[in-house]
């Protein structure tokens, strides 16, 4: 089962490795972690993807709330909540392939944000699984370089 | 007045009157500090030793977290064990390290060690405090979080320059206000009555009590339970002790190296009723189908214990002193007679057979003799090995206490608890009982009970071998015994000696009860040996 945990912590130095050494000691799985600060700037915003059986789902809540660091823990389903992630992609083109990779950037949305002779950086704001088909969508080209914010997510406004 | 002032200042608002620990450059202002105050700073001989010390102390006290400070690097990391050992066993301290300059940190200097980083997974809470002004609040909080919730130590990391910093005033916060942390203590009553109302249906109802009970100094509240409703009990290795271990309605410990009549109980249960204990892979087998065939109802102030190993059809989160006053306020009838004979039964049945032995102490019958011939209120500490298992299954408490280490099972914890323990109540009387594997682990502290006059009382099983771990060999390595040979033992006698304790040596079960008389006479350290039988299983 996949869980998304929208993890509300004190903005202090060392809260990440706090947490993210809970999953690790604990043996839990980190499908991907983003941290941000929030509008309080004592308060960041972590949100995890994890999976596990219906008991490591509820130890990871009970143990995450544990943590004298941690102020909130929100627990939902990924269909309960709305998520993005953001992904920039730096792909090597070449004239035969070059129509090709803009053809496939209007159809998924993402747009072209550096460009060079030879080289372009995608970038594309999507659900991680429409992220991840785009990466499958460029096979034919070659990839340079990927790098992905992971999975921000926030319950949907009529779980409120 | 510097940071190293505040430091102690603070010591002394939360009542501290006792530390133990080792010092170093890193902790030298907060030393000297120390030493202009009224605080008792106790020499150990090795770092592990100021936290064991500092846990036999406050298991012993109740009132206040342990409290231990040693120098940065290599002082802070021989202090992990410690930590991670009172992790384990939920036992509250304040661990207090010197670390290097604030400006130096993360250089990899002289003595240098990450040690907030190092302890993360083994520390209830950890500070590396960046901001002199921030120590009043700091030591408020740590002395708070370690003794409140869960129990469990709490490091405080302070660089030299912040002890050595200037400060003009001392401001000990009234409270803590931390959002983060605000644990439960009271049950809720919807839970409560469900209990009521299982224990209503019941007909072999059972409570199973750990460590916790006697953390939230419920043992009294728990008896009186028991009593009321005529409920047995049995106890994990960390509860032994909840209730006198002779009481009609206590039915030893349990785990595989429990008793096996407390074990059956466990099985046949209707309603079992876990209080501050963790339902672990060593007390329970298969601890995931408790449930199957019972109502399990899970007490316990951490709500990440409920559901943990075991899932419990009902949970109750909170301290359990105060779930137990509640609990005896409704009242309700039911007749556990008929279970409470079975299980009398079993406890006749199931009863261990006494072993004659003519050429070597028999260690069970020797605990049985020492443990009733101390006084009532003393503090029996077990090491790890052998000898716990013996004392475990042997020792008889009845106004005092038991003191070991369940969780982590560290070997040579049992002096120096010991020593811990005797500070925090002179009045009492303290035995330690080790092997001659955990002695060697923690001898040096002998000095320590020397120049700090301590009349602790140490047993050494001696047989030659890591007895626990020979055993372990014996059965499962078709008794190839592999580096479990201790043949390089000291002789004991010129050992203490050396150090100025009284010292006698038993050979064999003829000679206990005028060496154990001797051995308890008078308030002084005293070190006893028992030759037990190199080949003795438990």
């Amino acid at each position: 089962m996949k869980r998304i945990y929208s993890v509300l912590v004190e903005n202090r130095s060392g809260v990440l490795s706090k947490v993210a050494g809970l999953f690790s000691r604990r043996c839990f799985n980190i499908d991907s972690l983003a941290v941000g600060e929030t509008n309080d700037p004592h308060v960041s915003c972590m949100t995890i993807v994890s999976s596990g059986d219906k008991r490591t789902i509820e130890q990871i809540e009970k143990q995450l709330n544990k943590k004298l660091d941690v102020i909130k823990v929100k627990t939902f389903e990924e269909n309960a909540s709305i998520s993005r992630e953001l992904m920039l992609i730096k792909v090597k083109y070449n004239k035969n392939n070059r129509r090709d990779v803009m053809e496939n950037c209007d159809i998924m949305g993402a747009s072209i944000v550096d460009m060079s002779k030879t080289h372009m950086i995608i970038q594309m704001c999507d659900t991680p699984e429409r992220t991840s088909l785009f990466i499958n969508m460029l096979n034919g080209v070659s990839i340079v370089e990927v790098a992905r914010t992971g999975c921000l997510a926030l319950q949907k406004c009529s779980e409120e | 007045m510097t940071g190293a002032d505040i430091m102690v200042k603070c010591l002394e608002k939360e009542g501290v009157k006792d530390i133990f620990g080792y010092p170093g450059v890193a902790i030298a202002p907060f030393y000297e500090s120390v030493r202009a105050s009224k605080i008792n700073a106790v020499l150990v001989r090795t770092e592990q030793s100021a936290a064991h010390a500092a846990s036999g102390y406050t298991r012993i006290n109740k009132e206040i977290p342990g409290v231990c400070a040693v120098t940065s690097g290599p002082g802070a990391t021989n202090l992990i064990t410690g930590i991670a050992t009172a992790f384990a066993d939920s036992i509250p301290l304040i661990c207090i390290t010197g670390q290097v300059k604030s400006e130096l940190m993360g250089g990899d200097v002289f003595q240098e060690a990450d040690i907030t980083g190092a302890c993360e997974s083994f520390v209830k809470y950890s500070y590396l405090i960046r901001d002199v002004d921030d120590i009043p609040r700091v030591f408020k909080e740590a002395f708070h979080v370690a003794n409140t919730g869960r129990k469990g130590p709490v490091l405080i990391d302070v660089p030299i320059d912040i002890q050595q910093a200037d400060v003009r005033r001392f401001n000990y916060p009234d409270e803590v206000n931390m959002r983060t942390y605000k644990p439960t203590v009271k049950g809720n009553m919807v839970q409560i009555n469900k209990v009521i109302s299982e224990l209503e249906k019941a007909k072999r109802p059972l409570i199973y009590a750990g460590g916790g009970v006697l953390l939230s100094d419920a043992g009294d509240k728990l008896e009186e339970f028991a009593a009321k409703h005529n409920i047995p009990v049995v106890s994990t290795m960390m509860g032994i002790g909840v209730i006198p271990t002779e009481h009609p309605l206590y039915f030893g410990m349990v785990g595989n190296n429990g008793k096996a009549y407390a074990n059956r109980a466990v099985a046949e249960c209707d309603v079992l009723i876990v209080v501050g204990a963790r339902v672990a892979d060593r007390a329970v087998n298969q601890p995931d189908l408790i449930t199957k065939d019972k109502v399990m109802i899970h007490i316990d102030v951490d709500p990440a214990e409920i559901g943990k190993n075991a899932g419990p059809s009902i949970p109750l989160v909170g301290d359990a002193s105060y779930i137990f006053d509640d609990l005896l306020v409704k009242d309700y009838e039911a007749d556990y007679g008929e279970w409470i004979e079975i299980l009398d039964g079993y406890r006749e049945r199931l009863r261990e057979k006494e072993k004659e032995s003519k050429d070597y102490v028999d260690a069970p019958a020797f605990i049985r003799a020492l443990s009733k011939s101390m006084k009532d209120d003393s503090v029996y500490v077990a090491d790890v090995g052998q000898n716990q298992m013996w004392s475990c299954a042997n020792v008889i408490i009845r106004d005092g206490r038991f003191l070991t280490t369940g969780g982590m099972g560290t070997m040579g914890y049992s002096i120096p608890a010991a020593m811990g323990a005797k500070l925090a109540d002179k009045s009492r009387q303290v035995v330690a009982v080790c092997g001659d594997g955990s002695f060697q682990m923690s001898m040096c502290e002998l000095a320590t009970i020397r120049q700090n006059k301590l009349p602790v009382k140490i047993i050494v099983f001696n047989n030659g071998y890591l007895g626990l771990v020979r055993q372990f060999q014996h059965f499962n390595y078709a008794g190839n015994y592999s580096v479990v040979d201790l043949s390089g033992n000291p002789d004991l006698e010129k050992l203490s000696s050396a150090y100025d304790i009284p010292f006698i040596r038993v050979h064999n079960n003829t000679e206990v009860d005028d060496a154990i008389k001797k051995f308890l006479k008078n308030d002084e350290a005293y070190l006893m040996e028992c030759i037990i039988d190199p080949m003795a299983v438990v």
